[in-house]
């Protein structure tokens, strides 16, 4: 056959397929568009406000991954560790633990009791496959219960608790709780400049711990690799320090928040020189064509260019990130990509794909599914760590209770599905959730000439989105089965198999 | 000589409740020979052999008993783990394969190879670091061994058929020590061609010094590469063959066997006057896509006042021509009824022009199990001739005691033993649900009558109720019968004519008396004789 002609063929075919596939992410860009256009507002506000928002609900998001790579769907049971990471703070605050060392102690405290509470929760999980959704959410629900329970009459009424933060009565917690002065920001004012030194510390350490490891167990070693790895290491370090002692370097990145245009001229710059590396590698490999190098070295243009068109630097110039919490996102990302590099990960994957297969591979399911949800609960106690400390004040009793659904509606509308979730659809999915969430009451306060509707259109955007992003993937997998039928033979697999498992031997 | 067996499985038993699924069965395999294993449905081969794998389906219905030896030891398999260490793979019929994975992936499937990092010496084994590379190249290995071109990277997904059946091969065949190979039923879903070269595969295989189990029914394709057999029959063993000493209609009457039971006592007098050119039904070039079932290109006919009986063993399609005059699944050709074409395509057609259907799934398709035994029986008719309904105006009630009388009349006429037209049908026995079922055909007032695999898990003595009942309504209402059943047995108590399929097509018409090697060829896909029309 004309390999061309298919070629040609499948271009005008794929780009219509591209355009199916992404259809959810279509329709949110085209909605926050629209609302933008309504709302007509400072598009500086939406950007800074879309940031913050980033920062703070990234984590939580990315701890939905590895229960959806186990087959457990949406883990609508990241509301647990939620509640453990406030139950953290209540103690830590209440001892007086202030500023990093007070969020790390909470961060130490909180994990050892989601673990217990991810246990629990992927014991029921396995009690109730093929529902660990609808279980997720009801037991979000209950255990929003007993945490109320606990915050308004144990705490003080049962365990002694004597704090500003008590009711009057005697026991019971005060509606809101506040993190000024203690942990508010307490990871966000750390700078970027300690970031880095902080990530070069550990780059070298663990470069050097798996080299002195790979050693001792005779695995194979690529030393310029490692060469490479620790003078980078190094250099930062030495960057890190140095900048503090030159004015300016100290003023672009020795502040609590690192202002957009600084990041973006820099970033962009790294960008260009990592294309332009990566496209000469690819050169002397003798490889043809630009490859995705060139892409990489054009968006760092872009990201350039920006800082010298005014109503862009503008723009730029009123997003503030905090350091540490993208850094800290970046682990997310990175550790969410390890893990399923690792046989563990490996076996996750096969559960979540079929349980029968994995069982008959000699996998042990239920210990899987609980490991995977045990590491889901501890992100999402984290991640609500995190989210705290950037709000600085929080709803004693019920900041928990839309954690899940705002972190389910944020990845599927990232373009995951129930079955496949990965972190650039979580990262993709935050920005376009929250920039709906911003904008959206704006649009409708205009519209409707009345403020008081602005929650109201939020709780509204979260649930219409899961639907509507649902009702969408459904309709993708119907359309695939028509023209591929790969999909219906399976079903068709899985409805004999099951009838067989009835009837033992029927089909011998 | 003493003959070297890998595996002797002696004075295997096992029930399932009350019924007895195998008696003292024996199974010997020699290293390096291909050791087929034949039967007809029911006979016991998979029970067998999920004995052999140490299948939890045998361990929580209360075990089995007997003695396996393998490689000249006495073991005790009690989950697949312990057989696959031992050295037993097996090669599913259905696949045991991740479409969303890789060739790779799949091959090396829970025996990944991994590399020891600095977080799997404190956390433990399973944190350590996949080695992509070393395990694509086990899977290359294994995949050239057995001659299957493709790339190990490619997903599963979309694969043809044939492929996955060898990269379920590659796979065991990669595993260290594999002493004994159970391929189950390999070419049912294979085309010719594949078939062929799997067959050949296997034989490389075993040349290689391992046992293979090879479980079929296709007698053409034992006498091609086995070496040895065993017969299976109800649960029985019936014989150990050299292959060499044997002929296709030995083995064929072997599997089928003269069964002694006599299941149907008395039906009434025969009065009934059977014309050849007065015929009720006629299938043309009919084919069904039913999933596991596909009829491909049947032509019958059914003259009034008979019973046909549609026999042949499980997946060759007999029960698709049921659900295709249905019309429960898609098909073509033409279905003729008095003259009068069927749209198949019309769900209901066949219900309008007074086909009666008894579903072989009884509890998924045939009856409302949460509902109570009335409404069950009275349902169709509702639904298809508005009968048992009472008008008011617009809204049309259901007429309640109308449906009890009707019920209870039906309960003491079939004798189905419950509480009351009230009970659940859930509740009932098989052999009652099974009651309810006629019923409710019989609600219908069928011109005909077709029940595929009536007697499906139900004892024997709701088994001979049932067939009489049949009987009785074929001789004293003269209603046209068409019987599906997977038990030959039963198909010749009672037909007049039965029809085998195989592979979806029609291999022959015989009469209930025919010989059993005529059975066990058509059955076994060789077209051989049989008066045909």
């Amino acid at each position: 056959m004309n390999k061309n002609s298919v070629a040609g063929n499948n271009s005008g075919e794929s780009l219509k397929r591209a355009l199916f596939d992404n259809k959810v992410i279509i329709m949110l860009v085209v909605l926050c568009f629209a609302c933008i256009l309504i709302a007509d507002t400072n598009v500086s506000y939406i950007a800074s406000e879309v940031f913050t928002r980033f920062g703070r609900n990234t984590c939580l998001v990315l701890a939905l991954i590895i229960p959806c790579l186990a087959g457990l769907g949406m883990n609508f049971g990241i509301v647990i560790g939620a509640t453990a990471a406030q139950i953290a703070i209540f103690w830590v605050v209440h001892w007086g633990f202030t500023g990093i060392f007070g969020f790390l102690l909470c961060v130490v405290l909180c994990t050892p009791l989601a673990l217990v509470f991810g246990y629990l929760l992927g014991k029921l999980y396995n009690k109730t496959k093929g529902a660990e959704m609808i279980t997720g959410l009801v037991l979000g629900f209950f255990a929003d219960g007993l945490y109320r329970l606990f915050v308004l009459y144990i705490i003080g009424g049962v365990i002694p608790y004597d704090d500003p933060n008590l009711l009057d009565r005697g026991f019971g917690l005060r509606n809101a709780f506040d993190l000024t002065g203690n942990i508010k920001y307490a990871l966000d004012d750390i700078s970027f400049l300690t970031v880095l030194a902080l990530v070069s510390i550990l780059m070298i350490l663990s470069t050097l711990a798996v080299s002195l490891h790979d050693k001792k167990k005779g695995n194979p070693m690529d030393s310029k690799k490692i060469g490479i790895r620790l003078v980078t290491g190094a250099a930062v370090l030495v960057f890190s320090f140095v900048a503090r002692m030159i004015p300016i370097t100290n003023q672009l990145f020795g502040g609590t928040r690192l202002i957009f245009t600084d990041a973006a001229l820099f970033g962009g710059l790294g960008l260009i020189l990592y294309g332009i590396m990566g496209f000469l590698i690819r050169r002397s490999k003798g490889e043809k064509g630009p490859g995705k190098a060139i892409g990489t070295a054009v968006l760092g243009g872009l990201l350039m260019a920006g800082t010298v068109i005014a109503p862009v630097r503008e723009i730029y110039q009123s997003i503030q990130l905090p350091a540490a919490a993208y850094a800290v996102i970046c682990i997310f990302c990175m550790f969410n990509n390890w893990i399923t590099n690792t046989r563990l990960g490996q076996n996750m994957r096969t559960v979540g794909q079929s349980r029968s297969v994995a069982t008959s591979a000699g996998i042990n399911v239920d210990k899987t599914r609980i490991i995977a949800t045990c590491i889901s609960t501890v992100l999402a106690a984290w991640g609500q760590m995190i989210f705290l400390q950037n709000l600085g004040t929080f709803n004693t009793v019920q900041q928990q209770s839309n954690v899940g659904l705002y972190a389910v509606a944020a990845i599927l509308v990232g373009g995951a599905t129930v079955q496949k979730a990965n972190n650039k659809q979580a990262v993709i999915g935050v920005f376009l959730f929250h920039t709906l969430f911003v904008v959206a009451p704006l649009a409708a306060t205009k519209v409707v000439g009345d403020s008081a509707i602005s929650e109201y259109i939020r709780m509204f955007i979260s649930y219409g989105i899961i639907a509507v992003s649902l009702a969408m993937h459904a309709w993708k997998s119907a359309g695939g089965n028509k023209n591929k039928g790969a999909d219906a033979q399976t079903a068709a697999a899985v409805a004999v198999t099951s009838g067989a498992s009835d009837l033992p031997d029927s089909s011998s | 000589m003493e003959t070297n067996y890998v595996l002797k499985m002696d004075n295997i038993s096992k029930r399932y409740g009350e019924s007895r699924v195998l008696k003292d069965v024996q199974l010997h395999v020699a290293a390096g020979e291909i050791h087929a294993l034949m039967g007809e449905n029911g006979a016991g081969k998979s029970t067998l052999m999920n004995v052999l794998f140490g299948m939890p389906v045998i361990h929580s219905t209360g075990g089995f008993e007997g003695t396996i030896e393998f490689a000249g030891e006495r073991v005790d398999i009690s989950s697949p783990q312990k057989a696959m260490e031992l050295g037993i793979g097996m090669v599913h019929q259905e696949f045991m394969l991740i479409p969303g994975f890789t060739v790779v992936e799949n091959i090396k499937l829970g025996r990944e190879i991994t590399t020891p990092t600095i977080a799997s010496s404190v956390f433990g084994a399973s944190l350590e670091k996949l080695d992509r590379s070393a395990m694509a190249a086990d899977a290359r290995k294994a995949l050239d061994t057995i001659g299957l071109g493709i790339g190990e990277d490619q997903l599963v997904r979309g694969m043809p058929v044939g492929y996955m059946q060898f990269i379920e091969i590659a796979r065991e065949i990669d595993k260290t020590g594999m002493k004994l190979l159970i391929f189950d039923e390999p070419t049912a879903v294979l085309t010719e061609s594949e078939a062929d070269r799997l067959l050949e595969t296997m034989q490389l295989i075993a040349s290689k010094g391992i046992a293979i189990i090879f479980i079929t029914h296709r007698i053409d394709e034992v006498i091609r590469v086995s070496d040895s057999m065993t017969v299976l029959r109800d649960g029985s063993f019936v014989s150990r063959l050299t292959t060499k000493e044997s002929t296709a209609a030995q083995i064929a009457e072997l599997m089928i066997g003269r069964k002694v039971e006599k299941l149907v006592d008395d039906v009434g007098e025969d009065t009934r006057s059977i014309q050849d050119d007065d015929i009720m039904l006629r299938l043309t070039d009919f084919h069904v896509d039913m999933p596991g079932e596909r009829v491909r290109g049947v032509d019958l006919t059914l003259r009034r006042g008979e019973i046909l009986g549609i026999g042949g063993l499980a997946g060759q399609g007999k029960v698709g021509i049921s659900n295709g005059i249905l019309g429960l699944y898609p098909s073509r050709g033409t279905v003729e009824l008095d003259g009068e074409k069927i749209d198949t395509a019309k769900l209901g057609e066949a219900l309008k022009k007074r086909i009666a259907f008894v579903s072989e799934d009884r509890r998924g398709v045939g009856l409302l199990l949460e509902e109570s035994i009335q409404e069950n029986i009275a349902f169709t008719s509702m639904q298809i001739q508005n009968r048992f309904l009472k008008n008011y105006g617009p809204v049309k009630l259901m007429d309640k005691a109308g449906i009890r009388a009707h019920a209870q009349e039906m309960i003491e006429k079939l004798d189905i033993r419950c509480t009351g037209p009230d009970q659940y049908v859930g509740r009932l026995s098989g052999g009652n649900q099974q009651k309810v079922c006629l019923a409710r055909a019989l609600t219908m007032n069928p011109a005909l009558l077709i029940v595929s695999e009536p007697t499906r898990g139900i004892d024997i003595g709701a088994k001979k109720l049932v067939l009489e009942l049949l009987g009785k309504m074929n001789r004293e209402q003269g209603m046209t019968i068409i019987m599906i059943s997977s038990e030959l047995n039963e198909l010749r108590s009672l037909c007049d004519r039965i029809a085998i399929v195989s592979d979806g097509k029609l291999t022959g018409i015989f009469a209930p008396d025919a010989s059993d090697a005529e059975y066990g060829m058509a059955m076994s896909g060789m077209k051989k004789g049989g008066e045909t029309q």
